[in-house]
């Protein structure tokens, strides 16, 4: 499972992996990034890690283009690192159903099974940050339980409100910020996935190990 | 951050009488969060932005307002040097015209007012200290969409107050300078690098993309261009998993019409991407408007480098000019 390296324009390059959501494939590339980062190849201004490939840009003028991809090659053959994890690193407390998830009672029903248990089942998986996009801080989680794995809403939602937790298929994350979003909403989370007034404006990075774990709407209250 | 609107010491400052149609405070860009989904945003026209704030004496990555089709007008609290590159506009100051291209000197009380606009979509008005917005993960550029950076992470609106930094002790240039990238006139070629993604088109969509011009649609903003014009065929379906999504890239979504992405644009997407407009004329890209229209043509790297050091020497040539 060697990557290709592939040029994007005269500014970038990116390394991909198997084009497959698959956590030792993104385990794989999380490594590759973290090692050319400590690389630090001279005129590189941002290297970005996705579900399976990593971009990594960079000035064309103060670059040695044929020493970034010499590094890019030796990072790319690393062997790959193991995804398997025991313990979470970030615990996130959302109040499930009412009016903080309003599609909870249709993931159930999705499901065939009652509230409680589609909040037993989010609750119960450690989850792998497999990247941030979209918006500041938002983190695509996965994998999510296939018997509550419900697609996307027909029509998205205008504005969803930030701490939203939502599923899609495969997929569960935190809404970082007020947007138009299609996802299930099934709870809320006090905790603000970006704020850059904080210490460490970002809540999770891309390999983080997430768990979510319910609180009832009066310390919802008293956390928000 | 900064301290709250309305107490603290009050330093010189711009007042906005009128924002215009879409003036953004913009610096160099947001570099080093995208691995947290922080968009880069920064200027349309990077080689305008920097001549700005060369031909005023700041330094490359000092904040300047960024201005779209309709420009604003501003009053001035001290005694400044200013330039504005990119679009042509007619400017007045007090109601004399004032240069383009060229640095002047404002007086404490002064009015600058944009007026008609003739070439180019966005300038570039600098003014000497800079923009002194707090930052926002260390820049000063305006995300619209996720309201982060400049003003309250929105375009100015009349009755903004925006706070100046410290004169530059440098001397401004002394001469107007030509525009460093040509300034298209409603339609530009623009040069590409095939990839990331050409082996998800269909053989012959390389040639596809060069047969005519693009127009670009209405619903075209900072984050991207729509265009359209002739179809480009997919050979391994229109979505792929998630990717990162470079400045320039043309990504083509079901509808086989591309989408070029610009400063706004988000920093990963699902669509393939066949092509990458060069570093040296994405300048040109972001002097277009809706309407407009693009031909790309595709080049070689060296093309790409060459372009680009000639860019990088021109502006050099104004920025060094004392040392």
């Amino acid at each position: 499972m060697a990557g290709r390296i592939l040029e994007a324009g005269d500014s970038a390059l990116i390394v991909e992996f198997d084009e497959r959501i698959d956590p030792e494939v993104n385990a794989r590339a999380i490594a590759c990034a973290e090692a050319i980062q400590a690389a630090q190849v001279a005129g590189v201004r941002d290297i970005v890690p996705t579900y399976r490939s990593v971009a990594v840009y960079f000035d064309p003028l103060h670059t040695d283009h044929d020493a970034l991809i010499g590094c890019l090659e030796r990072e790319a053959a690393l062997f790959t690192p193991s995804a398997a994890v025991e313990q979470a690193t970030v615990r996130i407390p959302v109040c499930y159903g009412g009016d903080l998830g309003p599609d909870l009672g249709g993931v159930a029903s999705f499901a065939r099974m009652t509230e409680s248990d589609v909040v037993r089942l989010h609750t119960a998986a450690i989850y792998r940050v497999f990247m941030l996009g979209f918006v500041p801080g938002f983190a695509y989680l996965g994998v999510v339980d296939e018997r509550i794995a419900m697609p996307r809403r027909a029509t998205p939602r205008v504005r969803v409100p930030t701490g939203s937790v939502g599923i899609a298929g495969g997929q569960t994350g935190v809404y970082s910020a007020e947007t138009p979003g299609g996802w299930q909403l099934i709870g809320r989370t006090p905790v603000k996935p970006f704020d850059a007034d904080r210490a460490d404006p970002f809540l999770m990075k891309a390999g983080d190990a997430v768990q979510f774990y319910p609180i009832d709407r009066a310390e919802y209250d008293r956390w928000a | 951050m900064g301290v709250a609107e309305g107490s603290g010491p009050r330093g010189p400052a711009v007042s906005v009488i009128r924002a215009g149609m879409l003036t953004t405070v913009q610096d160099a860009g947001r570099w080093g969060f995208q691995a947290r989904g922080v968009p880069v945003a920064g200027p349309m026209d990077p080689v305008s932005h920097r001549l700005a704030n060369a031909l005023v004496g700041n330094g490359r990555g000092a904040a300047l307002l960024e201005v779209t089709l309709i420009g604003p007008e501003l009053e001035f609290e001290d005694e400044r040097v200013v330039a504005m590159t990119g679009a042509q506009f007619e400017l007045w100051l007090d109601g004399r015209p004032a240069p383009s291209q060229a640095p002047f000197i404002v007086c404490a009380g002064s009015r600058l007012k944009f007026g008609s606009r003739q070439h180019g979509a966005r300038a570039y008005l600098a003014v000497s200290g800079g923009i002194d917005v707090p930052e926002t993960l260390g820049s000063r550029s305006t995300h619209l969409v996720s309201a982060m950076g400049g003003v309250k992470g929105r375009a100015l609106v009349g009755g903004d107050r925006l706070p100046l930094g410290d004169p530059p002790s440098r001397a401004p240039a002394l001469a107007p300078h030509d525009p460093i990238a040509p300034l298209p006139d409603r339609h530009a070629t623009l040069r590409v690098l095939p990839g990331p993604q050409v082996d998800y088109f269909a053989a012959d969509a390389l040639d596809v993309l060069q047969s005519a011009p693009y127009t670009i649609a209405g619903n075209s903003d900072r984050m991207g261009f729509r265009l359209q014009g002739p179809q480009l065929t997919h050979a391994r379906g229109a979505d792929i998993i998630s990717d990162a999504t470079p400045l320039g890239v043309l990504q083509i979504p079901a509808s086989g019409q591309p989408i070029l992405l610009m400063a706004d644009r988000q920093t990963t997407g699902g669509y393939p991407k066949l092509a990458t407009v060069i570093a040296a004329d994405m300048a040109v890209a972001g002097q277009l408007a809706p309407n407009d229209t693009i031909t790309f043509a595709v080049c070689t790297r060296a093309d790409a480098l060459k372009a680009l050091i000639a860019q990088e020497r021109a502006l050099m040539a104004v920025e060094d000019r004392d040392s």
